[in-house]
Parts: structure tokens; C-alpha cells; sequence
């Protein structure tokens, strides 16, 4: 930049400038770490645990002795997520296009922008809270159960599937609704015809990476699904999930079952990533399309 | 008979469509905009459900003392949050003082600094880190972190025990380490929301520094910071939000001992960790259970009140641009 004719940068002013840029770099590198270490602390403690009868056997609650696989917990967590996701994806993104086609910027649509914000930030522990008081405690759905949990994880989902929605249905180009209803249309067949299509690459990315985020939650169905040893296919009756086999074996200071818990975090982490990685791919597309 | 009125009659064009052809228009209309109102009816049921539950352990202890009383015993049936709302407050405050400088630096890098080929790349890495479970977090932190640092803790401990809050017994879960742990897990909100406001300085403002003859990082420090310092204010606090509400992570490593620490290593307990940890047990006394209701709704309205601060910097830095700041040279600080 600097040539011996036009050297205008002292030296002193160089070397700060390449020492703040040296410390942008070690701030990028130090945010970094942490995920390289905690995939590799993951897969090398994980990958001794996997084993075929690691996925085909459910835990067997003993303490001591063989503490079993973690089939009804990967069963679970696929079953309440699926659950959750049936919930809040549709009316995620019902809300999405109520936003961007109709209310737009009144005042209403600005106070359900304003209140989808704060879902946002509430605490997922706060989702379980709520869940425990009214399905559970309110009385009249009986106890512990799959859908509990699953509503729970659809109120977590809720405010990120209509953000994102909200963000994409926005970049569908006007003129393509102006050309739909200057040829006869009528807005319930733009909304179905031709914004959601257009729009879909970026929808099902919001939807992945909304359901990512919710497999991986625990706090949310502690106290709604609850956590038992064995497999089951009824939503209506209490359900293991994988982050909840985690974390009831991380609390047992028992080697055994600490191991159990690196390899279904291994097994959560590698299904994360298989919504993840899709997600990106697909956002990656849509906006180079 | 209405049909044989043209359009002209009725005071408004229809172009023809007969009112039947209109209804899924206002069907879907009509249903979508109940969805959206019941967001708004979600949120007001929300609080009147945690308020009514959580009323046992406020009319007991009252508003003040149940958040100001030193006092979380759950032998006695005492319930005072004092100790888990500062536990809240020191591993946030760790996790912000640890996370930002690392978020806001990465963002920087990545938008400013790095050669084109690598920006898409190391900002999918940084995204990454969100998509980790909380729940792996904590067990790492708790098999690897807390072991790994027990040494250097302690010997940072002795080494500056005269600093205020630091010295003594390092406890293997601790305040220290749920504020890491912590700030690993906000580096990605914080540093995305930093780079969409860093994004939006003008490219003319870069260009003018450096024609001007400033170095990168002087264009840095004088175009781009004044620029977006609101907007990393917003960020920082969204990810404050974040740290306050984390649950899982943060119960692991903490040690879950209701009482204030006396220093930064010493056990603690959160607002988020009780919850998780007790709630279990509770369910059969009312008391505690409407206590540690009343804690979440602490938590909620303290995740609530950070949030709207953030958003106000937020939506001020995206709608502004807080040119006002951006006088070159006049304002940075760091």
C-alpha cells in the first residue's frame, strides 16, 4: 500500500495498525475454539459408545450393571419434535404471511411484531413453567405426556419460524402480486399460488433451523415430558427424549452412564447437523437464485 | 337483485366478482389475523397464569422480600432469590465481559478484515456454535472445563487474591465457569447482530478514512465503531438476555449452593438453575413449587426488560444508523 515515494503512515501508526488487526484475528480464532474443542471432546468420547446395540436397546435404568442404549430417547426426541414442528410451523408461518400481506404496518400487526419479538427472548425453562402450570396442574389432560413437551418445544419454535418467515415472504418482489391481481386474482390464490412458492426455499429453511434449535432443548420438557426408560409411540403418555437422557446421566456419577451421555450428545449433535447443514444449502440457493 | 346494480351504483368498483368468489379472501383473512391475535392473547394468559401460581410465594414473602432476601432455604420453607438473582447477575456480567470483546472482535474481522474467500466460512463456523445443545455444553463443561481449569483457577485465585471478589478456595463448579460457559454460548448472537450493524456503516465513510489516509484499523476505530456503536450496545444486550434465560448449561456447572458466593469461584446458584433443579421435588409442596414459579417469573420479567432495552438500541441503530455518533475521531472510547 505504502511505497518508499509515498510514505505517508509513520511507523508507529503501522504498527498499531497491524497489532489491533493481529488482535481482531485472535478474537476471531478464541470465538472459535470452544466449538472445536466441544466437537472434538464430543466425537472422541462419543465414538466408544456407539455401537448397534446403542441404538436398538432402551436404557435399562440400572445403576450399576449395563445401563442399556438409548433407543427411546432418539424415538422420543424424533417424536415430540415432529409433533412440535406440525404445531408451530404452520401457524408460524400463518402469522408470517398475515404480517407481510395483510396487517403490513398497522398498528395491530406492529403490536404482534412487538409481542413475537419478546416470545423470543422469554427463557425456555419459563415455555416448561407455563406448559407444567396449565397442562399439568391446570387439571383435565392428566400427567406427564409426549404433547406436552411437544407444546412446550412449539411455543420456542413459534417466534423463530415467523421471523424468519416474516424476513423471507418480505423479499418476494412486489410486482410479482401486482401482476397476479392485475390478471383477475384473487389474494387468498396469490397467497397460495404465488407468494408461499416463491417464497419456499427460504421457508423451509426457517422451519430447519427452528427445528434444530428445539431438538436440542431440554429445559423445555423437564417437567412435561418427562423421562422414562422405555420406548413408546403414544404422545399421550410420558416420553424420553435424547437431551433429557442426557442430563438425567450426567447427574449420575457413574462411568457408565457418563459415557451413555457423550454418545447421545454425539447422537444429538450429528441430528442437529443433519437440519442444519440442508438449511444453509437451501438458504444458500434461494439467494442466489 | 343487488346483482343488477352495476358497479357504479353500489359506490365501489368490483370488477365483476360476484360475492361469493370473494369469501375464501376473507376467510383466510379472518384466520389469519386470529392467528395473530392469538399470539397476543398467548402472552397475556402467560403471565396471568405464571402471576396466579406464583401469588402463594409473594403474598407469603411479598414482592421485595421474595427478591431481595438473602435467604433460599428450602428445610424451612424460606424463600428469599437474593442469592440466585446475583448468581444470575455474576455469570451474566462474566459472560458479557468474556463474550462481547470475543463477538464484537469476530464480527469485525470477518467484515472488515478477512479475505473475501473466507467470510462466508468462518461466519457459518460462528453460526455453528448456536447450533450446539445447551445440554452439550454442560456436559462438557462439566467433564472437561471444570477439571482442565480447576489449576489455573487456583492459581489465579493465590496469585491475585488482592483483588476485590477473587481469592480462596476455587470450588470445581462455580460462578467463574457458568459465566464461560455462558459466554461461549452467546458469541454467536452476539456476533451476528453485529455484523448486520456493522454491515450497514456506509461504504462511503470506510472510503473517505482511508482516503484520508488512515490505516485499516484506524478506519475501524473512526468510520466504522462510532457508526455502529449502538447497535453492538443492542447486541451485547440481546446476548445478556440470552445469559440471564440459560438454563440447562448453566445448572451443570454452577454448583447449585443458595448462597451468595465469596468470590468469583465460589459455588453459586441462578434464577434458570433453580427452576431446573428443584422443580422436580417441588411438585408436592406447594410453597416451594409457588416459589420457584415466582422465580421464573423474576427470570421473565428480567429477560423482558433486557430485551426491550436491547431492541430500542437495536431498531435505533438500524433505522438511524446513529450517524449523530459518527463524527470521525470525536467520540470512540476503546
Amino acid at each position: 500500500m505504502t511505497s518508499a515515494l509515498l510514505q505517508t503512515t509513520s511507523a508507529g501508526r503501522r504498527r498499531r495498525d497491524v497489532g489491533m488487526r493481529g488482535v481482531l484475528l485472535i478474537g476471531t480464532i478464541v470465538a472459535l475454539v470452544p466449538l472445536f474443542l466441544v466437537l472434538f471432546y464430543v466425537v472422541k468420547r462419543g465414538i466408544g459408545a456407539w455401537s448397534v446395540t446403542f441404538f436398538t436397546t432402551d436404557p435399562t435404568g440400572a445403576f450399576l450393571g449395563d445401563p442399556g442404549g438409548v433407543k427411546s430417547a432418539l424415538l422420543g426426541t424424533i417424536e415430540i419434535v415432529l409433533l412440535a414442528s406440525l404445531i408451530a410451523v404452520p401457524i408460524g408461518i400463518g402469522v408470517a404471511v398475515y404480517l407481510v400481506e395483510y396487517g403490513k404496518q398497522s398498528p395491530f400487526a406492529r403490536v404482534v411484531r412487538y409481542f413475537v419479538d419478546v416470545l423470543t427472548g422469554v427463557p425456555s425453562i419459563v415455555f416448561g413453567l407455563f406448559i407444567y402450570i396449565v397442562l399439568i396442574l391446570g387439571g383435565g389432560f392428566g400427567g406427564f405426556a409426549g404433547w406436552k413437551g411437544s407444546v412446550a418445544l412449539a411455543l420456542l419454535m413459534l417466534p423463530v419460524v415467523t421471523r424468519a418467515s416474516e424476513v423471507v415472504l418480505n423479499t418476494v418482489p412486489d410486482t410479482l402480486r401486482e401482476a397476479a391481481l392485475a390478471l383477475g386474482s384473487p389474494r387468498w390464490r396469490i397467497v397460495f399460488r404465488v407468494v408461499l412458492p416463491t417464497a419456499l426455499p427460504g421457508l423451509v429453511t426457517g422451519a430447519l433451523l427452528a427445528i434444530a434449535r428445539a431438538a436440542g432443548e431440554t429445559a423445555p420438557l423437564l417437567f412435561t415430558a418427562f423421562a422414562i426408560n422405555a420406548s413408546n409411540f403414544d404422545l399421550g403418555k410420558p416420553m424420553n427424549s435424547l437431551p433429557l437422557q442426557i442430563w438425567n446421566d450426567v447427574r449420575q456419577a457413574q462411568d457408565r452412564l457418563v459415557e451413555r451421555a457423550w454418545g447421545s450428545a454425539m447422537a444429538l449433535i450429528v441430528l442437529i447437523l443433519l437440519l442444519t447443514i440442508p438449511a444453509r444449502i437451501l438458504s444458500r440457493r434461494s439467494r442466489t437464485a | 337483485m343487488a346483482s343488477a346494480a352495476t358497479p357504479v351504483e353500489r359506490g365501489r368498483p368490483s370488477f365483476g366478482r360476484p360475492r361469493r368468489a370473494r369469501l375464501p379472501d376473507e376467510i383466510l383473512k379472518w384466520v389469519l389475523t386470529l392467528l395473530a391475535a392469538g399470539i397476543l392473547a398467548l402472552i397475556g394468559f402467560f403471565f396471568i397464569r405464571l402471576y396466579g401460581e406464583a401469588h402463594l410465594a409473594f403474598s407469603k414473602f411479598g414482592w421485595i422480600g421474595f427478591t431481595f432476601d438473602n435467604s433460599w432455604d428450602v428445610s424451612k420453607s424460606v424463600f428469599g432469590a437474593l442469592p440466585l438473582v446475583v448468581g444470575t447477575m455474576i455469570t451474566a456480567g462474566v459472560a458479557l465481559v468474556v463474550g462481547v470483546p470475543v463477538a464484537v472482535a469476530a464480527a469485525l474481522y470477518v467484515t472488515e478484515l478477512c479475505p473475501r474467500r473466507l467470510r462466508t466460512p468462518l461466519t457459518i463456523l460462528i453460526d455453528l456454535l448456536a447450533a450446539v445443545p445447551s445440554i452439550v455444553y454442560g456436559l462438557w463443561g462439566v467433564f472437561v472445563v471444570i477439571p482442565r481449569l480447576r489449576s489455573i483457577e487456583q492459581w489465579f485465585s493465590d496469585t491475585f487474591g488482592f483483588l476485590p471478589f477473587i481469592g480462596g478456595h476455587v470450588a470445581g463448579p462455580n460462578y467463574f465457569i457458568g459465566g464461560l460457559i455462558l459466554a461461549i454460548m452467546i458469541i454467536p448472537i452476539v456476533s451476528a447482530i453485529s455484523r448486520e450493524v456493522i454491515a450497514t456503516v456506509p461504504t462511503d465513510h470506510k472510503e473517505a478514512a482511508l482516503a484520508l489516509g488512515a490505516t485499516r484499523w484506524e478506519m475501524i476505530r473512526m468510520a466504522v465503531l462510532p457508526y455502529s456503536r449502538a447497535g453492538i450496545m443492542g447486541a451485547a444486550m440481546l446476548g445478556l438476555g440470552r445469559a440471564i434465560g440459560e438454563t440447562i448449561a448453566v445448572t451443570l456447572v454452577v454448583g447449585n449452593a443458595p448462597e451468595i458466593g465469596k468470590h468469583l469461584f465460589d459455588q453459586g446458584y441462578t434464577l434458570a438453575a433453580v427452576i431446573a433443579n428443584e422443580f422436580g421435588e417441588a411438585a408436592a409442596t406447594p410453597i416451594h413449587r409457588s416459589a420457584l414459579i415466582a422465580a421464573g417469573l423474576v427470570l421473565f420479567v428480567l429477560t423482558l426488560a433486557v430485551n426491550a432495552i436491547a431492541r430500542y438500541y437495536v431498531v435505533r441503530a438500524e433505522r438511524t444508523g446513529t450517524a449523530a455518533g459518527a463524527l470521525p475521531g470525536v467520540t470512540v472510547t476503546e
